[in-house]
């Protein structure tokens, strides 16, 4: 399977990843390159491997607290904090979450 | 949008709704870590490395919030699968503190339920676990958005229902029954206005008679279930719009905006959203002992359909005042409890159904914080059963015990409210009413027998609501009769 | 004991200055707060760690020192709480000496990729470390601490370990906690120890596993005595030589430590049985599936609005992507943007899922024979010792130098690399593979193989 440029500029948005013309050009080659040694994957028999067993699953906890204490309040280490709210730049759009 | 516009095309469109309900389970702590879940904290004091998603930190899933999961989906009668697994749902959001929601997706925890509502049963398609994100604030600061985690990592279940819906009333039943279940089996708050239950809607038109489902929008950003009703109204009128002009109606999501009272599109650069679910690799699977999903399942409380049932069966009420008893689970536990204590369900009823609930609508309190519980309830009825007060009387004593409470015997005594039967005291009371309203006793003993409540309420407002209303009128119309 | 703590944290300290100067310097901690050591000394209970100063890899969090994965995204973070690793080693007694250097996030096999530059070989200073554990390695076989605690996703304390002439321990995935180890692929991610001795790492590996309630992957299971297996016989162990890690073209002096290995083994009690593992070949294509695409996800939580570096851009997306673009290097970048593929719409099926599929074939492949009356498989670690600093540029020959440790992390199986001899003065490491949980049948030869090659392991 191909990676186009445009794909190559849809995952880098995706993963809010900001690259340059220069950087986005090469990682065409690169991923392609990688990709290309995973086709042997898509010619392997899978139909025997054994179905993994979810055992005894999860280990899970008690609904009390109180949870792993910070040495410091997030002031301390955030970039930007004010009145004890992280802050970010004004959302251009924010009715709804997943906007940004 | 006019009525006439909706009717109008509701001739010739249905509409199909399903809807997508996130509640918030009510634990003491977080759904991955041991941080409060409790509502009103300073910004961002109940955090810790999990929940604020610092490099190295894991999430370790709240036993309760799984008992009170499977306690909500058995009690929409889904299947609660032994197996399930949780899944990462990819995006970035700044209220969304890991870059991804800890979710579930392709082996949820329960799947295909039904609730019933009103005349029609709504299939539930799916409940799953997840967890809530943090709060974005926008207009605290003037160019920046304010981002506070208390809330992120808070365990919801989402309830879908399947889209067999089909008119806004529809939806607003299922809500309103849906809470109802919720409530009855105390797994959540569910109250719109706190955030404890939110509601998406799925939304498309058809012609009427045919069984191809149209393309379906998301409808977000209503706060009531009023709310949600006038959404659908209003996405189904641009729906049909659309489609009657030619046009073809976009997978899209629209905000019910309730001020303009209209829907538009959330302005967004992508299209649908990639999510790149996973298995999330954290949290092995999900496995629940066959013996824990029964013992919750003989552990439920009565629900409220078996609540109904039993009361117009063992109280013999009617079917209005049974549907207003049992609406809230604590009110119909109030209402048993004084029928216990009192033993005439009709007259417990009457006075929770009018002077109770009217009490509690005045005030906004619960129920549970109410000051005048069962025990006192019960008295001050077998009072009234007693003929020792009055029902106005009554009414009063009522009156003061919400205000300062008290026993009702002690206040009837103290206020002089005990019904006053004597003869004599009546005869004084009449004779001074008759001689203050001459005009109207005239016109009594002309043959105007209605003014008999106005006499005798003249009366009864002068013994304080003390007086015998049965004597008074033996009294009145020896007085004054014919 | 605090006096000889005192004197062990200044020991170390001596020795990593030494070897940290010149040109040649070995760059092999990203950060060290040598006061913040000695009073740590002062403090540090009694216990089986006790006077040990113990070098612990970037990505695992500490309290007072940074933890920066070796990325500039984190440049001057400081962890407002502790790995569980790390706790239990101070409460063992021991002292943390430094956070070494690696690639970033844990993404490399040479500690090339780090933003605060490669760490050298100190038995060749020209030469890789191997990673992306290179510092914690290099801590060890440059003799600053005798333990020191990496993180293995791919190999990545088991080569360093082979390129540098040390003992490095991967434990059965759900062994040791994870919580406060920087996620890279976290169905893979393992806490590793390096030991100057095997006895080193065992201790080590004592005292940080064990099930930890902050890791819902951690495993409940009895934490042997690792060291009592120093003097236990191998009589009647069998030990499975698979020929996928014997090639025909494998250099030929690793064949023969190898072989000089086997032969020990053999001397010492052991029979030796050919054996396959057929699937071995596919580990490196499942694993630059698997490993990049939990990596993508693990690493959107470095995002500029809680913690780390933020850069500013138009408006919050370009503040995310400024931030990350600047922050993270190439190999980072590439690894995400391939992870992120590879889970994209339309490809899950096709990579991610068959991927995970073919795992199930690589880890069925180790509980057959494991099955078929084989205790412990032996194999190189590496199939070439360590390389030049700046040899080798194609990202995928680059992922090749995991082709014999990869299968282990993608299985769960634990494993561990020894030193077996020395090519060109390039040391050689030696692994063994064990099946799950059985970490004390690893160790008893991992003892018996070292008491038999002597200094022989080291020529």
């Amino acid at each position: 399977m191909a990676v186009s440029l445009d794909d190559v500029r849809h995952i880098a948005g995706l993963a809010r990843l900001g690259l340059t013309d220069e950087r986005a050009h090469a990682l065409v080659a690169e991923l392609n390159t990688i990709l290309g040694h995973m086709d042997a994957l898509s010619r392997v028999d899978t139909s025997q491997a054994a179905s993994a067993e979810a055992g005894a699953g999860m280990p899970l906890r008690e609904d009390v607290g109180p949870a792993d204490p910070l040495d410091r309040a997030p002031e301390k280490f955030a970039p930007s904090v004010r009145d004890g709210f992280f802050l970010v730049p004004r959302l251009a759009t924010h009715e709804t979450g997943e906007e940004a | 949008m006019s009525a006439s516009t909706f009717a109008a095309f509701a001739e010739r469109y249905e509409m199909v709704v399903g809807l997508e309900v996130h509640v918030q389970l009510k634990t003491a702590t977080k759904a991955f870590c041991a941080c409060s879940s409790a509502f009103g904290a300073p910004p961002n004091t109940n955090v810790c490395p999990v929940c604020l998603a610092l490099p190295g930190a894991l999430p370790v899933l709240n036993a309760r919030a799984v008992e009170l999961a499977v306690r909500a989906a058995l009690a929409i009668d889904c299947t609660v699968h032994g197996v399930s697994v949780f899944a990462r749902k990819n995006y970035f959001y700044p209220d969304l503190p890991k870059g991804y929601q800890i979710s579930q997706f392709d082996q949820p925890l329960a799947t295909g339920g039904a609730l019933a509502t009103g005349h029609r049963s709504v299939g539930i398609t799916r409940v799953h676990m997840e967890e809530d994100a943090g709060k974005s604030i926008h207009d605290r600061f003037s160019g920046a958005t304010a981002i506070d985690l208390n809330r992120a990592g808070v365990p919801l279940i989402e309830i879908v229902s399947e889209p067999d819906m089909r008119s806004a009333a529809d939806a607003g039943a299922y809500l309103r029954a849906l809470k109802q279940v919720l409530e009855y089996v105390d797994v959540s708050d569910v109250s719109m206005e706190e955030g404890s239950l939110r509601v998406d809607a799925n939304i498309s038109v058809r012609p009427h008679g045919d069984a191809a489902l149209g393309t379906k929008t998301e409808v977000k950003n209503m706060n009531s279930f009023s709310g949600v009703e006038r959404a659908l109204d209003a996405e189904f009128v641009r729906q049909c719009a659309l489609i009657d002009a030619g046009g073809r109606v976009e997978q899209q999501t629209m905000l019910w905006d309730g001020a303009a009272a209209e829907v538009r599109p959330a302005r967004s650069k992508e299209g649908s959203h990639d999510y790149r679910y996973f298995p999330e690799p954290d949290l092995p699977p999900l496995v629940l002992a066959g013996d824990f999903v029964a013992r919750i399942r003989r552990d439920l409380p009565e629900l409220p359909a078996a609540r109904r049932a039993r009361y117009v069966a063992d109280y013999a009420l009617g079917e209005y005042d049974v549907e207003v008893l049992t609406a809230s689970p604590r009110v119909a536990d109030y209402f048993e409890a004084t029928v216990r204590a009192h033993g005439d369900a009709k007259a417990s009823a009457n006075w929770v159904m009018g002077e109770v609930l009217g009490a509690l609508k005045a005030s906004g309190e619960d129920i549970a914080d109410f000051r005048v519980q069962p025990a006192a309830l019960s008295a001050l009825l077998g009072l009234v059963r007693d003929g020792v007060v009055s029902h106005t009387a009554a009414k009063q004593i009522f009156g003061i015990m919400v205000a300062s409470g008290g026993a009702p015997a002690e206040i009837a005594a103290r206020e002089g409210l005990v019904k006053v039967s004597d003869d004599d005291a009546l005869g004084t009371w009449l004779d001074e009413v008759i001689a203050a309203m001459p005009a109207e006793a005239e016109r009594f003993r002309q043959g105007e027998k209605k003014l008999q409540g106005v006499l005798i309420g003249a009366v009864m407002k002068k013994s304080k609501g003390s007086a015998d209303p049965k004597r008074l009128a033996q009294l009145l119309a020896a007085r004054l009769g014919s | 004991m605090s006096a000889a703590a005192r004197e062990a944290v200044a020991a170390a300290a001596r020795r990593a200055d030494e070897v940290n100067a010149g040109r040649d310097g070995l760059n092999i901690f990203a950060w060290r707060d040598d006061a913040a050591a000695f009073t740590d000394a002062d403090t540090s209970p009694d216990g089986p760690l006790a006077g040990f100063p113990v070098a612990v890899k970037d990505n695992i969090a500490t309290r007072t020192l940074p933890t920066t994965c070796g990325s500039r995204i984190l440049r001057g973070f400081v962890s407002p709480y502790e790995a569980t690793v790390v706790r239990r080693l101070r409460a063992a007694g021991a002292v943390v000496f430094g956070k070494t250097n690696m690639d970033e996030f844990a993404m490399g096999s040479s500690t090339e990729h780090s933003a605060y530059g490669p760490t050298r070989n100190p038995v060749a200073p020209d030469r890789v470390p191997g990673g992306s554990s290179g510092g914690s390695a290099a801590a060890v076989a440059a003799g600053v601490v005798r333990i020191a605690l990496g993180s293995e996703t791919g190999g990545s304390v088991r080569q360093p370990a082979a390129l540098c002439g040390v003992v490095g321990v991967k434990p059965t995935y759900g062994r040791v906690s994870r919580y406060g180890l920087v996620a890279f692929a976290s169905s893979l991610d393992q806490v590793g120890v390096f030991g100057a001795g095997v006895d080193d790492a065992a201790l080590a590996l004592g005292v940080v596993a064990g099930r930890d309630p902050y890791d819902a992957t951690s495993v409940d299971r009895p934490v042997p005595d690792y060291r009592a297996a120093a003097h236990a016989s191998l009589r009647g162990l069998v030990v499975g030589k698979p020929r996928e890690y014997f090639p025909a073209d494998l250099e030929p002096r690793v064949r023969a430590h190898c072989e000089r290995a086997l032969d020990l083994l053999r001397a010492a009690g052991a029979e030796i049985r050919d054996v396959s593992l057929p699937h071995t070949a596919l580990a490196i294509p499942v694993y630059y599936i698997v490993a990049p695409a939990e990596a993508s996800s693990n690493l959107a939580r470095f995002d500029g609005v809680r913690y780390g570096l933020r850069l500013d851009g138009d408006g919050l997306r370009g503040m995310y992507e400024a931030t990350r673009s600047q922050g993270f290097g190439a190999e980072v970048t590439r690894r995400i943007m391939l992870g992120t593929y590879v889970l994209s719409a339309g490809y899950y099926d096709a990579y991610y899922r068959k991927a995970q599929q073919v795992r199930q074939l690589i880890t069925d492949d180790f509980t057959r024979v494991f099955a078929s009356g084989v205790h412990l498989l032996f194999t190189p670690t590496t199939p070439t010792p360590a390389f030049p600093i700046g040899a080798t540029t194609d990202p995928y020959e680059m992922y090749l130098n995991d082709i014999f440790t990869a299968t282990a992390n993608l299985a769960g199986v634990p494993a561990m690399s020894q030193p077996i001899g020395r090519v060109d003065g390039l040391p050689v490491g030696g692994q063994f593979i064990a099946p799950l949980f059985d970490e004390a049948r690893m160790f008893s030869a991992a003892f018996a193989l070292e008491r038999a090659l002597g200094e022989e392991a080291h020529r």
